[in-house]
């Protein structure tokens, strides 16, 4: 199971009468194996969500929950990729993908064989001995999102992870993504502030208003991708062109523009 | 003046300031304006250097002697290391030491090596104690100043990413908090490994028996200003060697890490 909880649900930096007010009244039910992006202006609270999600940041108001049971500490049950990829730079591709499976006691042949089966789907086997510095950034990301599944969390929470990619390397990471999810489904909260990422990756789309942070729309783009088939087009560029997508991410991009006009207003 | 000194140019001049000194100090030698008891020329501390290599002063040669002083500053410097390194990266993790430890340590910081002459003459007189705990004296406070900055100056994201591993705390020590102080450690060590060497002097005046600082003080008492000069001149090449062998091992692990590209 992995069922992801925000209710009522507030965030203030420093003291509650002059900090600073990221989140408000947040209520969002992630269902189990469902994948939600969050978009949102930079500086709306998105990230900060993942973080209580994975136990970084205590909520002020409200309750973050999985299963029913509220958040206290980070753990492997909701494993975290990061934007900057987080891969200890000491240690091997194995090696970091191992640290995970050794906390969790798990026996050392049964450790190599989950992590050579997810060397393989990853497409990283031959990498295997190399340190991250030796990797380009998509790579590195791999081994983050290998790193991540090979625990078999129930939750997965990728704070913007394609963010520090190149534009190539971005779409394939996509592609890859969207075909491991296939396979190996699980709970997903994607923060990202790439709207098409967004619409390309997601069940639901949230879009947050600028800080303090509400949601203020939650978008279904499962049922329009299943209506319009977007899964027979392989590629990428194919599904951007469909006329149901252009219509959903012109939609989320009205909507954020709404929250950029109120800013500078 | 921003133009660029290469390699070959620093070490020209690098010779070239030893040179002028050298020059000076010959000068000032043969003006005889100083009597050569008090200030022999370099070339005669040069020939002294070369016949304490085989000849016995004080009861052993100099690099017998180099090597009694050598096997007290190992003592006390890995002794300072055991102890410093894993104290610093403890105070950098749990605030709690951090608070009980750091005033103690910051006021003990400020007794210098040599003050601890007396003192560990009262415990240990002329026993080999005495001199491991004046180097260690030395040596301490940089290693663990160096491992405490490690682990507080330590890249969030990777404590993040431990403990989103599940990793407990003694693993997140000894695989995150470690490997990433290693450069701030080396070069604690250097630092150390200085003072340490330079406290040496001091701890032999207590001890009886050999040592570099022992000869000189024997140097001393004969009124042999050469000899004096030429365990001088030895302290500050094994001090060149000792940093120029600790500041190799610190490029070796940045080439290793990728940190220099």
């Amino acid at each position: 199971m992995g069922v992801i909880q925000f209710q009522n649900v507030g965030k203030i930096f420093g003291s509650r009468d002059s900090g600073f007010v990221a989140l408000k009244d947040i209520d969002l039910e992630i269902r189990d194996k469902e994948f939600v992006a969050i978009v949102g202006p930079s500086g709306c609270g998105k990230t900060t969500c993942l973080r209580m999600v994975a136990g970084f940041e205590n909520a002020t108001d409200g309750v973050v929950s999985v299963d029913g049971t509220p958040i206290k500490r980070p753990g492997p049950d909701r494993a975290v990729v990061f934007q900057q990829f987080a891969l200890f730079p000491w240690k091997t591709v194995y090696d970091n993908i191992d640290l995970g499976l050794r906390n969790l006691n798990v026996s050392g042949s049964e450790r190599a064989n989950r992590i050579e089966a997810i060397l393989n789907l990853m497409n990283l086997t031959q990498y295997a001995k190399h340190f991250p510095h030796q990797l380009s950034g998509g790579m590195q990301q791999r081994v983050a999102i290998a790193r991540a599944y090979v625990l078999d969390p129930d939750v997965l929470l990728m704070d913007e992870p394609f963010g520090a990619l190149d534009a190539q390397t971005r779409v394939v990471m996509q592609e890859e993504l969207v075909r491991l999810a296939r396979k190996n489904p699980r709970t997903v909260l994607f923060i990202t502030h790439a709207v098409e990422e967004a619409v390309y990756l997601a069940d639901r789309v949230a879009i947050m208003t600028r800080a303090p942070g509400r949601i203020k729309e939650v978008l279904d783009v499962a049922s329009i991708r299943n209506a319009e088939d977007w899964d027979s087009h392989e590629k990428i560029e194919d599904v951007m062109d469909l006329e149901s997508f252009v219509h959903l991410r012109t939609h989320i991009w009205r909507s954020l523009r709404e929250e950029k006009a109120a800013q500078h207003a | 003046m921003n133009r660029q000194i290469s390699f070959t140019q620093s070490i020209l001049l690098g010779f070239l300031g030893l040179a002028c000194f050298l020059g000076f100090w010959q000068g000032m030698a043969m003006s005889g304006l100083v009597s050569d008891i008090f200030l022999p020329s370099p070339v005669e501390v040069y020939e002294r250097f070369m016949a304490l290599l085989d000849r016995r002063f004080a009861g052993a040669t100099l690099p017998g002697h180099l090597a009694a002083s050598f096997q007290r500053f190992a003592y006390g410097f890995l002794l300072a290391a055991a102890i410093g390194i894993p104290l610093g990266l403890l105070m950098g993790w749990y605030q709690l030491l951090d608070e009980i430890v750091s005033p103690l340590f910051d006021a003990l910081r400020f007794v210098a090596p040599i003050a601890w002459v007396p003192f560990a003459a009262l415990w240990f007189g002329t026993g080999i104690g005495g001199p491991i705990m004046i180097i260690f004296a030395g040596a301490f406070p940089p290693c663990v100043i160096n491992a405490y900055r490690g682990a507080k100056f330590v890249d969030p994201r990777l404590i993040e990413a431990a403990n989103m591993l599940g990793t407990p705390s003694r693993r997140v020590i000894m695989e995150v908090l470690l490997p990433s102080s290693v450069p701030s450690i080396i070069s604690g060590l250097r630092v150390s490994a200085g003072l340490g060497w330079q406290s040496l002097v001091g701890a032999e005046l207590i001890v009886a028996s050999a040592g570099v600082g022992y000869m000189m003080v024997q140097g001393q008492a004969n009124i042999q200003t050469h000899t004096v000069m030429a365990g001088m001149v030895a302290i500050g090449l094994v001090g060149l060697a000792l940093d120029s062998a600790l500041r190799g091992l610190e490029r070796y692990i940045q080439k290793r890490r990728g940190l220099d590209h």
